[in-house]
Order: structure tokens, then sequence, then C-alpha cells
């Protein structure tokens, strides 16, 4: 049989082809490879599944061992968070003139061009910023990122970087920065928010997030961004887009450069899946050059009324800054882009701002609670929006403990610290459900 | 007395179809959707707190609603349908036209996989023994790839094929560091026609960047490389076939000089489709590769992403790899974070996991015998492309000799007769509804466009590309403002780019735009 | 900020015309009208240029080779050239104005192209000569862009007539390695017409026509002409692709100055790259002569073979050069100071560097460097491998040999 993916292994076209090229068989395609590189033997892999059917068989066997968080009740966040995905995004991503398309001119792919254009329009609006650019891949990467950006635009070579990051974006870091930008990390404070910092001259950024790694919401931006103006430094704010309905973005007190994961607009948890990045500035001509990404513009066409688009300054290069600590550019993420903006245009200014409303309110709803069923809830006086963090004697006892609930309690942080997570997701009654088992276990 | 009245205009049966196409791009006219507001719509409902609100300080409390525009749920679908079907996707086009991408056919079932909620649902922090399916697929496609590369283990984290370069430059600079010749070894080789991302990404981790360039036949000059090692390389990186499509047949003799001098050997393998089962990086004795998932193993190339990347690696290797690697004890799989050496976090979690499962599943329904009929077929296909571009009168292929899976061509003869770019050759071939490309760096082929036909096209696709090609070729001679005035069927008309590179006037976003244009 | 362009026109050439593969932003001229704006373009033919190619005779400078041309045979197809330019610039860009000299040093192309050029006072010689090129190209004012058809000779002319505007060559010359010509007249009357106002530095050089009649190949380097910057005109932004950038010469002269010793003597031939070298260093070094720079300072400038061989003596000497005109020569064209016995005190004491963006190597379509001091001894100091610096950390091993060798092989 012909193989369903691969039209021209019919025999009878493949001879024709052939013939026409005037070779005797592939193999004269494949002189340049030495005798001595040649697999002599087929490859040694399963067999594969002989109709589509039996691979849907096959695929569904292996997924049916995992239990889904629609299955559980999951309070895991730290990074990848269960927002509601409205069905307008999953339809607008699965269509294949997006899903399959790659990277044409703005005129086939024009409609490719328009939406990503509107996504980075929707963020500009929601971050009070002019310039987004188009996704790289995750949030960690739109850090690392984000302060070379700032190292370049400075000139310097040195961070300070909020403790307040999770382990993981932190190696992160350490890795993309090792070379020549060394990082100092900032001390927490009791309250959850970042402690007291000091700068000087040689520093190129601070590095802030918000909400920050226990969830905490970080009150000293301006402080922050003065300090940092002072030293001329930048001010670099990670800030996850959903809060940013209620929460001031960070332009609004100060930061030079925002920046973030933008996977709770849209895209499901996809084990880690669904991650994408942003970086965000103001229209500086300076701060523009420094983006290693694309950025899309509306420019005019021959026939009025209509948009064209096409790449805003495209030709960055020759800033001589740029030839130090410059990054590569690929293929990213524009897929989950496009899917935030279709998120951004169903939510509009309300369903934000709703959204941020019910996120902060059952969040300090489920620290009542939790408090209330016997965990010690940190930071509880500061502004949470989606995570906190509880201090109980074991956080492996008493996961393993939520498991028997039916309940996936929180992200081990250390041994007797939980980061729980609480979205629009989590009814009232999910909340109260946790809370009942955690007293019951904690007792 | 048939209602059907009138004088006949057209007769059956109905004649055939002309030689090309008729296409005409889907034109909606559509606004920008900031144009669509109207204050009070929504487009999806939210749930109501239902417990005490929180009052935020003013110091971190939202001033002004941010301006997003505000839509009934069927207009933001329409809207956003009506723009993705002025976009052309694999599944419309004949899309052989991005060489170097190997746009291929992503299996429509593959999609069902990762919108089933045991995957989409999934959240990464979950307990290993919750998700022993997707671990499953992790491990095994790890394995497979190990298998098709030769090599010892294979870390599926990183974001793409470029972030798959960076995480084994990454794992070489700390190979070296181990070995306490970090500092020593600061200089990396990679040629001309390696992806330029090798370079970038060296670049990136701190090391100097030494290019061999192609000698007379095309090839990177060994000389150079023996007169390039030494005790500061770290490391060569190299993709083979290069993006030219010409097969390095001294790769092994590459793969020694660099190993004598104690550097490393990285393979990129970007340009894998065509070798499948016919040779592998560890055959070579290459100490590191990576595979593109979105390229040679058929994930959707998402308009740019998400994509997905596979770094190989030897026994030596292993210890540096990202974390945590997935392990199997012979009745269950784990994730394993005990990695002292490793280079630590790529990206957040294991990888892209749908585009994992899409992989694995693509493998899966094609085995090994399927993988090498993949590969034959892309070279065929290839080869059959470019006898069929090279008759076109003022086309050509830079070097003589074989090509595996793709061809950098070049209009140089067609560009000095009439003045016709590259470029523009592209755009008015997008009116007959086809991608097209030049090249990415190096510009070193004149008036470049690269061809990839991988597996997934018929013979009768390459024939209407061909022929596509050959028609805008006529027309640059006949009438070459013509094709200079292209597009003619497409979305919206030529674009005047000017403003784009202004300061004053470029508008990367609508807030920019209503600010300097619309106040 | 030097413009590349490949010699031999069987090699691989950049994209577009004349590529401009390291050039700099340059502020626009604001006098210049954006794409689609009345264009004011002047144009000067060198009717003779090119007429001794074809009767092999290797160039065409000079009255008694020119009359040799006639007498063999040759036919005046400069004018023919210039005409098909100035034909594809009126198709992209109508209205653009045409400014030139009666008869056959542009009038009759012009008309041929279906212009009807505005014509300078200024009456040339029958047959004309340089010394009317470089009369008309000072009389040609208030135009945005001259065109001028011809050769590397040509060039040379125009330079000496110092444009007060850009200008951009339409090859018609037998030798016509100056990066300041496009790569056929059509592209030529393209650029010309997409011209908006950046520009870029290109380099003059010429032969020495006796010489090469004489079967040695020698570019010399006269001096740069401002050209239009050229888009590079590629569907390259798509999303897999790492911008990587042409290099530059501020690059190139960065990684330069980083590699610079202290104590160590740095010989700077003549070419727009060194003088880059020289810039980044805030020294007033020369475009044409020799220079010698220790330690941030200049030591000497423009130094004859003499005073060169004793300011590299007994100390630790680097040469850098640049490579000058398309063969890919280095050494004994144009920097003829660097002698075999100064070549010979650098290579014991510290080593040969050459500059070149990636674009210029590719330019040589994998034919080596060259070498040619007149001693084959010292020539063969440098063989092999040579490393040549093409940006910012960035280099390319390259082969480097005696020309006689590659010449006699």
């Amino acid at each position: 049989m012909t193989h369903p993916y691969i039209p021209n292994a019919e025999p009878g076209v493949r001879a024709e082809m052939l013939a026409a090229i005037g070779a005797a068989s592939v193999e004269e395609f494949y002189a340049a490879i030495p005798a001595g590189l040649r697999l002599d033997r087929p490859l040694d892999l399963p067999a594969p599944m002989a109709s589509e059917h039996e691979l849907v068989v096959h695929m569904r066997g292996l997924l049916a061992r995992n239990t889904d968080t629609t299955e559980a009740l999951s309070f895991l966040g730290h990074g990848c968070y269960p927002h509601h995905v409205p069905a307008v995004c999953d339809e607008v991503n699965g269509r294949g003139e997006f899903l399959t398309a790659y990277a044409g001119e703005p005129y086939e792919d024009h409609g490719r061009f328009q939406a990503m254009f509107e996504y980075v329009s929707m963020m500009a609006e929601l971050l009070e910023m002019d310039v987004v650019n188009v996704p790289t891949y995750d949030g960690y990467q739109a850090s690392g990122t984000a302060i070379r950006m700032a190292a370049r635009y400075t000139g310097r070579s040195k961070v300070l970087v909020s403790g307040a990051v999770s382990a993981d974006k932190m190696s992160k870091l350490r890795d993309f920065l090792a070379h020549d930008i060394e990082i100092v990390v900032a001390p927490v404070g009791a309250g959850g928010e970042i402690g007291e910092v000091e700068i000087d001259e040689t520093f190129a950024a601070i590095y802030l997030e918000t909400p920050n790694v226990y969830g905490v919401v970080e009150t000293r931006g301006r402080e922050l961004a003065d300090l940092a103006h002072g030293a001329g430094a930048l001010l670099v704010v990670s800030a996850d887009p959903i809060s940013l309905g209620v929460l001031a973005p960070p332009a609004a007190y100060g930061a030079d450069i925002a920046c973030g994961d933008i996977q709770s607009l849209g895209m499901h948890q996809s084990y880690g899946g669904g991650h994408a990045g942003y970086i965000a500035t103001r229209d500086e001509e300076r701060l523009v050059a420094e983006f290693p990404s694309r950025l899309f513009g509306i420019a005019p066409t021959a026939v009025p009324g209509e948009y064209g688009f096409g790449d805003v300054f495209y030709d960055r290069t020759s800033f001589a800054h740029r030839e130090e600590g410059k990054e590569w550019v690929g293929t990213a993420a524009a897929l989950w882009g496009i899917t935030a903006g279709v998120y951004l245009a169903l939510m509009g200014p309300e369903g934000m701002r709703e959204l941020g409303e019910t996120v902060l309110a059952r969040t300090r709803y489920a620290m009542d609670r939790l408090a209330a069923a016997g965990a010690r809830v940190l930071h509880p006086d500061a502004v949470h929006f989606r995570e906190f963090a509880i201090e109980v004697p074991s956080a492996g006892e008493l996961l393993a403990a939520l498991r028997g609930h039916g309940i996936f309690g929180g992200v081990r942080l250390d041994d007797r610290t939980l980061l729980v997570c609480v979205t629009e997701r989590h009814s009232r009654d999910d909340i109260d459900r946790l809370a009942a088992a955690v007293q019951e276990e904690l007792s | 007395m048939s209602g059907h009245s009138g004088e006949s205009f057209a007769e059956l049966p109905v004649a055939p179809k002309p030689p090309l196409r008729r296409f005409h791009q889907a034109r909606w006219d559509e606004p920008i959707i900031f144009e669509q507001s109207r204050p009070g719509r929504r487009g999806i409902a939210v749930p109501a707190a239902g417990v005490p609100a929180v009052e935020l300080p003013e110091s971190v409390r939202r001033a002004e609603p941010p301006k997003l525009p505000e839509m009934a749920q069927l207009h933001v679908l329409r809207h956003y349908v009506r723009l993705s079907q002025e976009n052309l996707g694999v599944d419309q086009a004949i899309a052989v036209g991005q060489g170097t991408c190997t746009m291929k056919y992503s299996p429509k079932v593959n999609d069902r996989f990762v919108n089933d909620p045991k995957v989409a649902e999934l959240h990464p922090l979950q307990p290993d023994d919750t998700v022993q399916g997707v671990l499953e697929v992790y491990w095994r496609l790890e394995r497979m790839l190990a298998e098709i590369s030769g090599m010892n283990r294979v870390s599926l984290q990183p974001a793409s094929g470029s972030a798959a370069i960076y995480a084994n430059i990454a794992m070489i600079r700390a190979y070296h560091a181990s070995r306490g010749e970090g500092r020593q070894r600061d200089q990396v080789i990679t040629t001309m026609f390696s992806h330029p991302s090798n370079a970038a990404c060296a670049k990136t981790a701190g090391y100097e960047v030494i290019t061999l360039m192609p000698d007379e036949n095309g090839h990177p000059d060994i000389e150079a490389l023996r007169a390039a090692v030494g005790p500061r390389t770290a490391a060569l990186m190299i993709t083979n076939p290069e993006d030219t499509g010409i097969f390095n047949p001294r790769i092994e003799e590459f793969v020694s000089l660099v190993h004598e001098a104690g550097g490393l050997a990285c393979y990129d393998q970007a340009n894998a489709n065509g070798l499948l089962g016919i040779t592998r990086a560890a055959d070579a004795g290459f100490d590191l590769c990576h595979f593109n998932l979105h390229k040679t193993f058929s994930t959707p190339h998402a308009c740019g992403g998400p994509a997905a990347g596979a770094c190989g690696v030897s026994e030596a290797l292993a210890p540096f790899l990202p974390g945590p690697t997935v392990e199997f004890d012979g009745s269950g799989y784990r994730l394993d974070n005990g990695r002292p050496q490793s280079v630590g976090k790529m990206r957040p979690f294991l990888g892209v996991t749908p585009n994992v499962v899409r992989a694995y599943a693509w493998v899966m329904a094609l085995g090994a015998e399927g993988l090498r009929e993949v590969a034959e077929t892309a070279v065929l296909n290839n080869n059959y492309l470019m006898h069929k571009i090279l008759r076109i009168p003022g086309a050509s292929a830079h070097w003589d000799g074989g090509r595996v899976e793709q061809v950098r061509y070049s209009w140089q003869g067609l560009f000095e007769e009439t003045g016709v770019h590259s470029e523009e050759i592209g755009v008015r071939a997008a009116d007959f509804g086809v991608h097209y490309w030049t090249s990415h760096h190096p510009y070193l082929v004149p008036e470049p466009f690269t061809l990839e036909p991988t597996e997934s096209y018929s013979q009768e696709d390459l024939d209407e590309y061909a022929a596509i090609l050959a028609h805008v070729a006529d027309e640059a001679r006949r009438d070459p403002e013509h094709v200079r005035g292209a597009p003619y069927n497409q979305t919206v008309h030529k674009i005047d780019q000017t403003s784009l590179d202004d300061p004053k006037q470029w508008s990367p976003s609508w807030r920019a735009y209503t600010r300097k244009h619309l106040a | 900020m030097t413009v590349d362009r490949p010699a031999r026109p069987a090699t691989p050439r950049p994209p577009a015309a004349p590529a401009a593969s390291a050039t700099s932003p340059a502020p626009p001229a604001a006098s210049v009208p954006p794409g689609g704006g009345d264009l004011v373009v002047g144009l000067i033919v060198n009717p003779v240029a090119g007429i001794g190619g074809p009767a092999g005779l290797k160039g065409s400078d000079g009255p008694d080779v020119q009359r040799e041309a006639l007498a063999r045979g040759a036919s005046l197809r400069a004018g023919d050239r210039a005409a098909q330019a100035v034909r594809t610039l009126l198709a992209r860009r109508p209205g653009t104005r045409i400014r030139t000299l009666a008869g056959p040093m542009g009038e009759h192309s012009a008309r041929a192209a279906g212009a009807d050029p505005e014509l300078l006072r200024l009456l040339p010689g029958d047959p004309s000569s340089p010394r009317d090129t470089t009369a008309a190209v000072a009389a040609m004012k208030d135009v945005d862009l001259l065109l001028f058809a011809g050769g590397d000779g040509t060039a040379r002319d125009v330079l000496d007539g110092s444009p007060s505007c850009p200008v951009l060559g339409v090859p018609a010359g037998v030798k016509v390695y100056s990066g300041c010509f496009a790569l056929s007249p059509a592209t030529a009357g393209a650029a010309a017409a997409e011209f908006g106002g950046e520009t870029a530095e290109a380099e003059v050089v010429d032969l020495d026509e006796e010489a090469y009649r004489r079967g040695r190949v020698g570019p010399r380097l006269y001096g740069t002409l401002r050209v239009p910057a050229a888009r590079t005109r590629l569907s390259g932004r798509k999303v897999g692709s790492s911008s990587a950038a042409p290099g530059s010469a501020e690059g190139i002269a960065r990684e330069v100055v980083a590699r610079m010793r202290p104590g160590a003597r740095y010989v700077l031939g003549p070419g727009a790259t060194t003088m880059a070298v020289g810039r980044r260093l805030g020294l007033a070094t020369t475009l044409l002569g020799v220079d010698v720079v220790q330690d941030g300072e200049l030591v000497a400038a423009d130094v004859t073979e003499r005073q060169l061989a004793d300011l590299v003596d007994g100390r630790e000497s680097h040469a850098v050069v640049s490579v000058i005109g398309g063969q890919g020569f280095v050494l004994g064209r144009g920097n003829q100071q660097i002698s075999p016995a100064v070549l010979k005190k650098i290579m014991a004491s510290g080593g040969l560097v050459v500059l070149a963006t990636q674009q210029k190597l590719a330019g040589l379509g994998g034919r080596p460097l060259l070498a040619d001091t007149g001693d084959p001894q010292a020539d063969a100091l440098v063989g092999g491998h040579v490393s040549v610096i093409t940006g910012y950390r960035e280099s390319a091993m390259y082969r480097i040999r005696s020309a006689i060798e590659e010449f006699s092989a």
C-alpha cells in the first residue's frame, strides 16, 4: 500500500519521475554520502500502526494512563495556570489555515500578519506600552531577553534580580546570562515582597516580578523605578497579563520593559506546552533597536482603505551594541499570540476586570479558608493574585494525603512549603473542598 | 418547460481547466479589530467571585480600563475566521516554496490527540504516577530519536530548532567547563551555509565564531578547518546537507579534525528529512545533534510556532542534558531532576508536549520502512523539481553536483536581463496560490530562492509549482513592470513599506498608530 | 563603510546592485524625493568605454588603444548600455528628469531611451576624453543621482571630478572591478529608480592597464564614491531565521582593535575598512596610504617602504590589510610599502590579518586571497590559510596563495 502521507511513494509515479530525471534509482541522489556512513540495516523502531484506527487505539491506550485536571481537583500553578479557555480560542487556533501555515509574505499570509498585529495591539493596550513583540518561546525567555536588552541599552553587565522568582526560571536566567551578565539576587522581605535593595551605576536593571513566585503583588514598583532611573538603570518587570484588568500595568509605575508569559490568555496547560513570552517597551528608537524579535506594523497599500502589514525597523543590525550579546531569532510561539489576541478580544476591558476581581477575591477566600483549616498562610498581609504559599508540617505528606481526596493540592516549594493556585475555574465549593480535606489531614 | 429561460451563454461540457490555476486569495477587506468595537458588548462571560471582593491599594490598582475591543462572540469568531481564510497553510497550498522549513503534511489525527483533555488538561507538575501516559510518550519518542540519530540520550525540552542549537551550545560549554577548559576553549567553528542560528547561538553564549567559506564545489573548505582548529576550539557546529542542499562527503574528517583538537562536533539536523534511515549523526562521530520536530517530524508550523526541538547527545555529554530527564525503571516512568552537571532549564517544564505527542504519533504511523520512504521520496521530489526548475531560462543552481532534500537556486540570469528581483518573482508567484521564499543569510547566492518539496507533495503538485515559476519568469521578460506591480490576486495590494523604518511614522501597535496618525 | 563587489562576471555576486553588504545607515539626503517623486538624474556616458574588451586589448584607456580597437572592428556599446539603464529607470519611475551632455556623452542614450533630456552647457571634445568626463561631473549641479556608463577608468575620472551627489555606474567597460557599479544596465536603472537618499561608500579601484596587458593583474585603490545603498531585497524575514547581520566595517574595526596587543605595532594598509580601524581608535589614518599605529597612537601616517622597514624593525608587528578589488589581492597591490623585506619582519614577529566582509569573501567564488609582493619567498610566508576578520568576534579562515602560483597553475 502506498502510504497515505507519501503520494509519490506509489511505484508507478516513482518510476515516471526517475525516468524524467534520467536517474536509475534514488540511490543516485545519495551518491555524495560515503558508503561507510550509510546505515546498512533498517532502523530499529516499533512496528508502525497499519491504519489510522489502530493509531487512535494505540494513542488512546497510552493517554488513558493520564489523570487530567478535569478529573482531579487541581490547585497546581507555579508558572502554568488553569484558566478557562474559551471555545473560540480553540476554534481559531485549530483552523488549518493558521495551524499549518508558516511565515509567508504579508500578501498570501495577510491574515497572520493582521492577527499578530492585533495581538500585539491588544497587549499594548493592556500594558499601556506602544511596542510589543511577536511572541518569543515563553516567559523565561522573555525575561532573559528583556534583561539582555537592558544590558545592551545601558552598556552595563549587572542586574539585580528579585529573589521571589521560581527556581526553574532562575536556572534558565543563570544559564542564559551566564557568560557576560552578573546576577545579583535581591532578598525577599518578610511580607513576601522584594526586600530593601540598593544599586549603583554599574547595574543595567532591576528585575521584578509581579505577582511574584509566592503570588504576592509587588507594591513598591514606583520606588524601584525611581531607584533604577536614579542610577541610570532600567526597571524590567515581569507581569502576568491576566492580572492587568485590575492591577496597574508596569508602565504605570515607571517600568521601562515589561515581559512575561501569555499562557494564561487562552492556552491550555497541555503539560507545559502552552507557553509563549511577550516583551514590551515604550516607543523609543533606542529601546526598539534592542528587540531581537520581530515587530509587526501597519503600512499603507496602493489602494486607499487597505491595511497592509510589515516588519517594523527590520534592519536593526547595524547598531553597534547588537553585535555584543546578540541573540538568535527563530520559530517561537506565534499561534499562541494569535490565540491570546482572540482571548483578549472576547474578554474586553470588562471581562478582564471581572476576571481579575474574581481571582483576587477567591485567592483571598482560599487563604482565609486554609488558614482556618490549620495551615499557616505565608505573607498573609500582602495582596495576592492567584497564588499563595502555606506552611505545613510536611508538604509531601499533605500532598499525598490530598491525592486520596482526588485533589492535587499544590506545588511543593520545599519540605514544609506548598504553593496553592486558585483561578476563576475554582468555585467556592472547590475551595471549601480543599479546605475541608486539608483540615482533615492536618488535624 | 423549464424555468431556466433566456439565451444560453455557455456550453457543456465545461471546458478543461487552463494550465495555471485562476487563484484569488480571500479578500474580506476586514477592518482592524479595534474598529469593530462597541462599548458594552461582550465575547464571553466570567464567573462572578461569589465571595467577598478584595480592595486593592491605589499603588497597584489599575487606573484606567484597558482599551480592548468590545465585541459579541460571533463577531470575534467571524473576524478571526476571515483572517484565517486570508492565510495559506499546508492544508491549502503547495508549500514547497519555503526551503529549509520542511513544510510537510501534519496529519489531522495527531491534532485530535493533543486536543484531548488527556493532554490539554494536564498540569506539568502533576505527580508522576498521574502522567504515566505522557511520560511514556516522551520516553518512547526519545528512544526512537536516539535510534534515528544513533545518539545515547535525547532531550525534548527545547522549544524550537534554534533553542535546541542553543541547548547544545550550553551543554558544550558545561562539558568544557567540567574539564577545566571552559575559559581556554572560546571559539566555535561553523560553515557559511550552516543555518545562521548556529553562529548566532554561539555568539549569544559568548563564543567567538569562525566561519568556513565554501570552496569551488560549494563544500566547506576542510583545509580551512585544519587551520582553524586548536586548543581554543570548543566545537564545530555544522549543518549537513547544508542549506544549499549539498551533502558534505568529508563530514567524518571534519569531525575527526575537531576531535583531535579536543573540541566537540555538533550536528544541526534541521535538514534531516532526506536522511532518515539513510545515515546517522553518531555514525559520523558527532557528539551532539538536534532535530526540529516541526520540520522533519511533521508537527505543524503554526504561523511560526509553537515548535519543538530535540537534542541528541553521546554518552559523554548525557550528564549535561537539560533537566529533568524521563527515566524508565522497567515498570514505570519518572522525572529525574538529580543530574548535578545538568545545564538546567532551557524552558519551563518538560517540553512542548503537544508537539512531542504529534511527533510520536507520526513516527508510529510510519515505522522504519515508512521513515525511509519519507527520506527517499523527499529526495526524489527535490531532484525532480530541480530538474524542472533548471529548465526555466534565467534560473540556475549555484554549484554543480547532487542535492539531497532542497536546493538554493538563483535568478541571477533573469535579474541581469530584466532587473526583476527574486523577491518580486515570489510576490507574483503568490498570485497563483503558492508560497515562495528567497533565503536567509548568507546572501551569497545572488537573487536566491530556496525550494524544499518534502515527501508530502505529488508529482502533479511539483509540476504545477514549476509551471507557475516558469510563467512568472516569462512574464518578467515580456513585461517586467507587470511582475513588479504584483500582487494582483491577494487580500491586499502592493504594500508601501517605507514608513516601517521611520521612527516618526512606524506603528508597531494600534495604540502607536492612533497616536501618530489619527490624533 | 565599503561596498563590496566581486570582480569576475562569472563569480557569484551580491544580490542587489550595487550590493551594499557592508553599508551603514547614512542620513538620507533630505533633498531626494522618496520612491515615486520626481528625481533628477545626471547621465554621463564614456562612449568609448568597453571598446577594447572584445578587441582583446584588456582595457580602453588612451586614444591609441581606442583607435586600435576601432581598427580591429570594435563597436561602441556604452551608449546602448546607458540607454538600457535609462529605459528601465523611466519605466520604473516615470517623471524622472535626465540631465546630460549633448551628443554621444549622454544625449543620444537618453533620447534612445525615450527621454527628453536637459542638456548641460558644456561641449565635449570629439572624440571625448577623460577630461570631458571630469568636467561634466564638476558641472553636474542639483541632481539627485549621477549615472555614468563606463568602466573603472571612467569611475576614476568621475572621482576626479568630485561629484556633489551620489553616483552609480552602469557597467560598460572592460574592467568593472570598482564597487560603484551596478550588476547590469537594467539593474542600474532599477537601483536608480529605487533610490531614496540612503547611501554607502564604494571603493574605486583600477588596474594599471600597461601591467595588465603584460599579464600582471594589479588593482589599485583610488578613493571612494558615495553610491545608493541597496536595500537587501530579500524576503529573509521569515521567522525561522536568525538575522545574521552582514558584517560592517565598524564591527570589523571593533574586532581588530579588541585584538590589538599592547606594545605591538599595527601596519594599516589602504582602504575604507582599515580606515574604519583608525576611526575606531580616534586616529587620523589615511585612506590611500599605509599607516602605523601602536597602543592607540598614530606612530606614522602614509609611510614609505623605507620608513616602514624601520618602524617594524625589532618589535612585534602585524599587517592589517583589506582586499583590494575583486581578484582577492591583499599584498602587493596598492600597498607596495609592505615590501618583501617588511613582510618578512612582520611575519617573524607578528602576523597578517585580513579584513573583509563575508560577502566580499563569498564574491571570490572559492578562489584564494592573493599575495604578490614580488618575492616568492616572502609570499610563501603568508601562504596557506589566514584569519580574515569579518565582524565583531567573527572571523573566517580563508585560503591565501602567492599570485604567481595561482596564475601559473
